[in-house]
């Protein structure tokens, strides 16, 4: 055990010295940028501590990262700032000298009452605040999913199927509005499971496992499209500003 | 008054937005925005909550580690503090015998970062502008954390993915139905439609045929059969956002709640 722990201690002594003359050649920052950007692509080779190391960090960082700009954006203007103003002139001096409005004494109690959930003691407490997230997000999806989602997607879909353009037949938008039209509506035959799939209306849906297909491979291929640009990111990242190798 | 107080806040705070929706008048249309308002506040208290529960885990798990590798390095003898800084990686990463103990370290990892950040963050260090400045101001700390660690960590793990995904699709891609053949051909011509390679591949090709350039392919596919596909789905997971934001709202989906023993 002592022989591993020499090597662990190994291991550990060249990480920090290359860290350490790296902070001197490129600076702190991108030193450690640089070594979050290897700890993470590490994982390639096998799990490993490093790799373990930046995952943990970055479900710390993160999690401050979104209560911070909670903090500064959302809790100081519009909680703070409207139950007490002169209170917050250093920070946001423009909302300083408005009147006070109590009625948002509402969100601070039932904010407070979400905390209680971390107490050992009445974590039923904060199924008051919870009602209220999941009741303003069921009313505002409703009308969302409502407006844009289904009826504007409908509305979008109800295109002409023969197109004439200057008095002739303009054939490939026609034949792009027939497949919009007849994707959308194969596609739903085949979300429709309250009937069997035979018949016309199986044609329908085997029409609709089709156009289905084509958008999942058009998903992937963007997927994967987006996800070589991040690691060419990384990597210009790494071989340019870390190493400076690209011009 | 445990769980009819949050089904009837649920129903009073739904039916006014959807009324809103409609009667965007006094005082619907005041209480909507009002209560739009108070979800972002609330939503903020969310993000505390679980920043105060990562801290609650990770800090429990942090002092179990501890107190029991300090106890393990005791139980070898002589003296214990060297014991402990001798076997540290042994005992900081997973060497422990008791499991509820183990990889503690990578605990005070999650500790430290959160901590730094939030400190960074809420007294804006480092900020030229002082108090009154943008909490991301280009120069300041926090923001160089942002651009540094959180900005690497982030991207690097979704681009991790792409070496998962091709992997995965050199598994998966195997043209053995005509299904999963229209997946990889589509998947193909858009990869090759984005790179200069499908320009050049077909570059060749007459002006009469222009719709058979691979690029112009890629965007017709985009345009056309992927989007009747798109609006399929969208039409369907609005059906279903629909459906159950009135059983939520009519108080028939209840899960949210938890359960009785609370």
């Amino acid at each position: 055990m002592e022989r591993r722990a020499i090597w662990y201690l190994l291991g550990f002594l060249v990480v920090v010295l290359a860290f350490v003359v790296s902070t001197a050649l490129k600076g702190f920052y991108i030193t450690l940028g640089a070594f979050l950007t290897l700890s993470i692509l590490s994982f390639l080779y096998k799990d490993n501590i490093f790799y373990k190391a930046a995952e943990h960090l970055f479900v710390g960082v993160s999690a401050a990262y979104w209560m911070t700009m909670g903090f500064w954006t959302v809790l100081i203007p519009n909680l703070i700032g409207k139950l007490h103003p002169p209170i917050v002139r250093p920070f946001v001096p423009a909302i300083a000298d408005q009147p006070a409005n109590y009625f948002y004494l509402i969100p601070a109690v039932l904010g407070i009452m979400l905390l209680w959930r971390l107490s050992p003691k009445g974590p039923w407490i904060s199924r008051w605040s919870l009602a209220f997230i999941v009741g303003t997000t069921a009313g505002l999806n409703f009308i969302r999913y409502m407006a844009s989602d289904l009826l504007g997607q409908i509305n979008s879909s109800m295109v002409p199927l023969v197109v004439l353009e200057n008095g002739s037949l303009d054939t490939l938008t026609s034949i792009s509005n027939i497949v919009i039209f007849l994707g959308v509506f194969c596609g739903l035959i085949y979300f429709f499971f309250s009937k069997e799939h035979k018949g016309a209306f199986g044609v329908g849906s085997r029409i609709g496992i089709w156009i289905l297909m084509i958008t999942f491979g058009a998903g992937f291929g963007y997927t994967v499209m987006a996800r070589i640009s991040l690691l060419v990111g990384r990597f210009q990242f790494l071989l340019g500003d870390w190493l400076g190798l690209l011009g | 008054m445990r769980r009819q107080v949050p089904l009837i806040i649920t129903f009073v705070v739904g039916s006014v937005l959807i009324i809103a929706a409609f009667i965007p008048h006094y005082p619907f249309g005041r209480l909507g925005e009002n209560f739009s308002l108070y979800f972002d506040i609330i939503a903020v208290f969310a993000f505390i909550l679980g920043g105060g529960n990562l801290i609650r885990i990770h800090g429990g798990k942090f002092t179990r580690g501890i107190k029991l590798s300090i106890a393990a390095a005791k139980k070898t003898g002589g003296f214990w503090p060297l014991t402990f800084l001798i076997e540290f990686p042994f005992l900081a990463f997973g060497g422990l015998e008791d499991k509820r103990g183990r990889d503690w370290f990578f605990s005070f990892i999650t500790l430290a970062g959160f901590v730094a950040m939030l400190y960074v963050g809420l007294f804006k260090i480092g900020n030229p502008d002082g108090w009154g400045g943008n909490v991301t101001h280009p120069l300041s700390t926090f923001q160089q954390f942002y651009i540094y660690m959180f900005n690497p960590l982030q991207a690097t793990m979704y681009a991790l993915l792409a070496f998962f995904v091709a992997s995965a699709s050199y598994r998966a891609f195997r043209a053995k139905s005509p299904e999963a053949t229209i997946l990889l051909a589509t998947a193909f011509i858009i990869l090759l439609g984005r790179t200069p390679a499908g320009a050049y591949a077909t570059g060749w090709m007459p002006e009469s045929l222009s719709f058979l350039h691979v690029p112009n392919l890629a965007n017709w596919i985009m345009a056309v059969p992927n989007l009747a596909g798109q609006r399929a789905i969208l039409i369907g997971i609005a059906l279903g956002v629909i459906a159950m934001s009135l059983r939520v709202i009519l108080g028939v989906e209840r899960t949210y709640l938890g359960s009785d023993r609370e």
